[in-house]
């Protein structure tokens, strides 16, 4: 078990040094120069030249690489271009965003999506049935920002009952806040929640043909009962493991919809640093996604390995 | 899934998105048309497309900056008022010597820093050396060239001496680049600013928002305003959805012109269209062959019809020019005349500079919406007279370092927004290529000259020397759009320069 693990974590450190190399690489290819982008077509060249050497862009790529790649090894992320303020602070800021609505939006899918799939499954061929494959269609179908578009012409532009966008701020209270982030959850969580219906049907019914619970049919329990003591259980290990995956779609779709609704999250951190050529935040930013998406591959991994031995051995 | 299950299911997914879209056509008009009506409120809401990456105005070029901090948090020496005047700032009143080279300003006393501090004579000789210092990153370091010593021989008087004569000091002296720090937080500006205006800093939400309140130590007029939030969203549909949902009070430089007829027709909305200092031009490569043949400029100009350029992009928002300089400002020269809108004129120019079929070239277009538009558009203008252009979008910071930086390109199109800006056509090293001693003469004489009405002569006779060497097709004024709630008073109409002042905004 040692060895696979420490295999496993060398993988992982390997990995996350290449993507920094290919993160690096890939964004001194693009043209542009920071310190232009900051003072604008009316700077003087030595207002330029000024900037660019305070924010150290005329040292060679070697030395800006290692001060980076060292510079994270010691947690510190750097200092955004643009904004003036270490990197590590300005995610932290934008995490406390995108992570409740991402998982206002997992709670909100899922607790539509399983009573919806349960229920479907319950009346397979049925008018019940044909409406949820109706909505899973229609979910999967339409993309979120659409979603997005149309509940805020309903909600903010129509009824007025909330913001068309924007963050107030967690200092504002949790109440304020949250209200700004619904509408986004609910557009994040709707199609996320008809793929989960349909997948929650299609395991339920999986299900419903088992023998144990054509005994408890037969035993005469009523149908409710089956489905929620006997199929919903086991129904839901399929559920649980799409539900797991789905973070990790989630979080890229809040890109689309922070946009949408003008919310401060990561995803529009790093739309906005592209735009404005902010590299270190850029680079930064994309290394800590594709490092978190490697750690939780290893884990997940390594967790396996832990229940079922026989991958380490063979490994 | 059985065929006869399956279209029944996509029937009903239909039946759902009609049914959705039917409640929103016709659903209860709640919000719309009715914002709130509570009298004399003290908050306002202020919509702007860009975030400003920090809120130094003296340590960058974003425009967003002036837009949040200019007269409200920051107050330089002297100012820019609505109708583009010069006018007390921090100092109340001023003298200049007969030569042109010392000024005296004499300081509002009992002016006060956020922090409490007194904004004195060695607040103002610091903010001045340190925009002209060695190392300074001020984005107009320009403005303050001819600067050849800063003394206070008072706490409430500065004397500037000038190397030479410049005829804009007092102008630029107006800017956001020149607003006036104190040693003890300059440091910090960025992210907590503390300048001496009637509004200080209270908080930055990232990404979303910038609040400041109401300073009761200001010495001068108390606004109306307790407390003024500057809203960043960048995106068009959510402008104006916050519009319409009552989230934003006032949006200046509402650039969304195709919705201001939905606006107009609101009866809680209200619609101004004024002007701006953004020229708009078809920036030409004057060094570039065939760009170096007047001819073939010339017949660009011809080619150019401003009207529909107008019409498809401004909506019919703004206005024709023929050469660098706002046709609101005195001493502008209307030259929009000299190239009328004529291909065939445009044909036989290019014939006669030897490129009787044309030529092919690219534009380079930056991401603003004008200029992609205006790009497209112009393309096709010049098609039709043989020149076969490849039309190249570019983002921000590729244009900024090929174009505009590099000078590699044939043309580009964009709006410079700097006030009074036809001095650049003098610089020697400017993305144009372009050389005129009889231009810069007349600039070196502006320079020497502070009678007004000599100046705008001045500035006549540079207008017309930039059209008749039609340096780049001049195209049009960017208009300002302001989109706002009927009882909010007091937003400028125009944008002398890139400022949202609220201090003198009430409601109704």
């Amino acid at each position: 078990m040692l060895a696979f693990l420490v295999r496993r974590l060398l993988t992982l450190a390997l990995t996350a040094w290449l993507a920094t190399l290919v993160v690096f690489a890939v964004l001194e290819a693009i043209p542009g120069d920071p310190a232009l982008v900051m003072l604008g077509t009316s700077a003087q060249p030595e207002a330029v030249a000024a900037l660019r050497a305070q924010m150290g862009l005329d040292r060679p790529w070697p030395f800006r690489y290692a001060g980076w790649v060292g510079g994270m090894l010691h947690g510190d992320f750097g200092t955004s271009l643009t904004y003036a303020r270490p990197v590590a602070g300005l995610v932290a800021d934008r995490l406390a965003i995108t992570l409740p609505l991402a998982g206002l939006a997992l709670v909100l899918s899922a607790g539509i999506a399983i009573p919806l799939g349960l229920f479907a499954a319950g009346r397979q061929g049925r008018a019940g049935d044909w409406a949820v494959m109706a909505f899973g269609q229609m979910g999967i179908a339409v993309p979120s920002f659409w979603f997005a578009i149309l509940l805020i012409l309903l909600f903010s532009v129509r009824l007025g009952w909330f913001s068309a966008g924007g963050f107030p701020g967690w200092e504002a209270g949790a109440g304020p806040a949250l209200k700004a982030l619904l509408l986004p959850a609910v557009a994040l969580a709707l199609p996320e929640a008809a793929i989960l219906a349909r997948i929650t049907r299609t395991a339920a019914l999986d299900t419903l043909r088992e023998e144990y619970v054509r005994t408890a049919v037969a035993k005469g329990l009523p149908r409710r009962v089956v489905l929620r003591r006997h199929v919903l259980p086991n129904a839901l290990i399929p559920v649980a493991t799409i539900l797991g995956l789905q973070f990790s779609f989630l979080v890229a779709g809040a890109v689309v919809v922070e946009n949408v609704f003008t919310l401060p999250g990561l995803g529009r951190l790093l739309y906005q640093a592209i735009g404005q050529h902010d590299l270190i935040v850029v680079q930064s930013v994309v290394v800590l996604l594709a490092v978190t998406v490697v750690a939780v591959n290893a884990l997940v991994d390594i967790a396996c390995a832990a229940i079922d031995p026989r991958p380490r051995v063979t490994a | 899934m059985p065929n006869r299950q399956r279209r029944a299911a996509l029937a009903i997914t239909m039946g759902a998105i009609l049914a959705l879209a039917g409640a929103l056509a016709a659903g209860p008009v709640l919000a719309q048309g009715a914002p709130r009506t509570d009298l004399a409120r003290t908050d306002l809401v202020v919509g702007m497309r860009l975030e400003p990456p920090h809120l130094d105005p003296t340590a960058g070029a974003a425009a967003a900056i002036d837009e949040v901090t200019y007269a409200n948090l920051f107050e330089p020496l002297t100012r820019i008022d609505a109708e583009g005047k010069v006018v007390p700032g921090l100092a109340e009143k001023w003298e200049v010597s007969a030569d042109g080279l010392t000024y005296t300003f004499h300081l509002r006393k009992g002016a006060k820093f956020h922090d409490g501090t007194d904004a004195d004579s060695a607040d103002v000789k610091f903010s001045l050396d340190r925009a002209r210092g060695a190392d300074s990153v001020n984005a107009q370091k320009g403005y303050f060239a001819a600067i050849a010593g800063v003394e206070a021989p008072d706490a409430g008087t500065v004397v500037v001496t000038l190397s030479r004569p410049d005829g804009l000091f007092l102008f630029h002296m107006a800017s956001g680049d020149a607003a006036i720090v104190a040693p003890e937080s300059a440091g910090a500006n960025k992210q907590t600013p503390v300048g001496t205006g009637p509004f200080k800093f209270e908080r930055w939400v990232a990404g979303d928002r910038v609040v400041l309140v109401r300073n009761p130590d200001y010495d001068g007029p108390k606004p109306a305003l307790e407390r003024v939030t500057f809203r960043f969203i960048s995106d068009p549909a959510a402008q104006v959805a916050a519009l319409k949902a009552g989230d934003i009070d006032s949006f200046p430089q509402f650039d969304t012109y195709e919705a201001l007829p939905q606006f107009r027709d609101d009866g809680g909305f209200t619609v101004m269209v004024g002007t701006t200092e953004g020229e708009t031009i078809l920036g030409t490569n004057n060094a570039r062959k065939p760009f170096d043949d007047l001819r073939v400029r010339r017949a660009m100009a011809h080619a150019i019809d401003r009207k529909t350029l107008i019409d498809g992009v401004l909506f019919g928002n703004g206005a024709a020019i023929g050469s660098h300089f706002p046709p609101h400002r005195a001493g502008y020269v209307d030259l929009t005349g000299l190239y009328p809108y004529d291909p065939d004129k445009a044909k036989a120019l290019l014939a006669e500079a030897g490129l009787p079929d044309g030529f092919a070239t690219t534009l380079r277009l930056p991401p603003p919406i004008y200029a992609r538009r205006s790009g497209e558009l112009i393309a096709a203008m010049l098609a039709e007279v043989g020149i076969r252009v490849t039309v190249e979008p570019m983002e921000w910071a590729p244009w900024l370092e090929k174009v505009f930086k590099g000078k590699d390109y044939d043309l580009t199109l964009i709006a410079h927004t700097e006030p009074l800006d036809i001095d650049i056509y003098g610089r020697p090293d400017y993305y144009f290529n372009y050389q005129s001693e009889r231009f810069n003469a007349v600039g070196a004489e502006l320079d020497r000259t502070q009678d007004n009405a000599k100046r705008n002569a001045l500035y006549g006779e540079q207008q017309r020397i930039l059209a008749e060497d039609a340096v780049n097709g001049f195209l049009f004024m960017l208009p300002s759009a302001t989109v706002q709630k009927s009882a909010v008073q007091g937003m400028w109409v125009n944008r002398p320069i890139q400022a949202n002042d609220v201090t003198g905004v009430r409601w109704k």
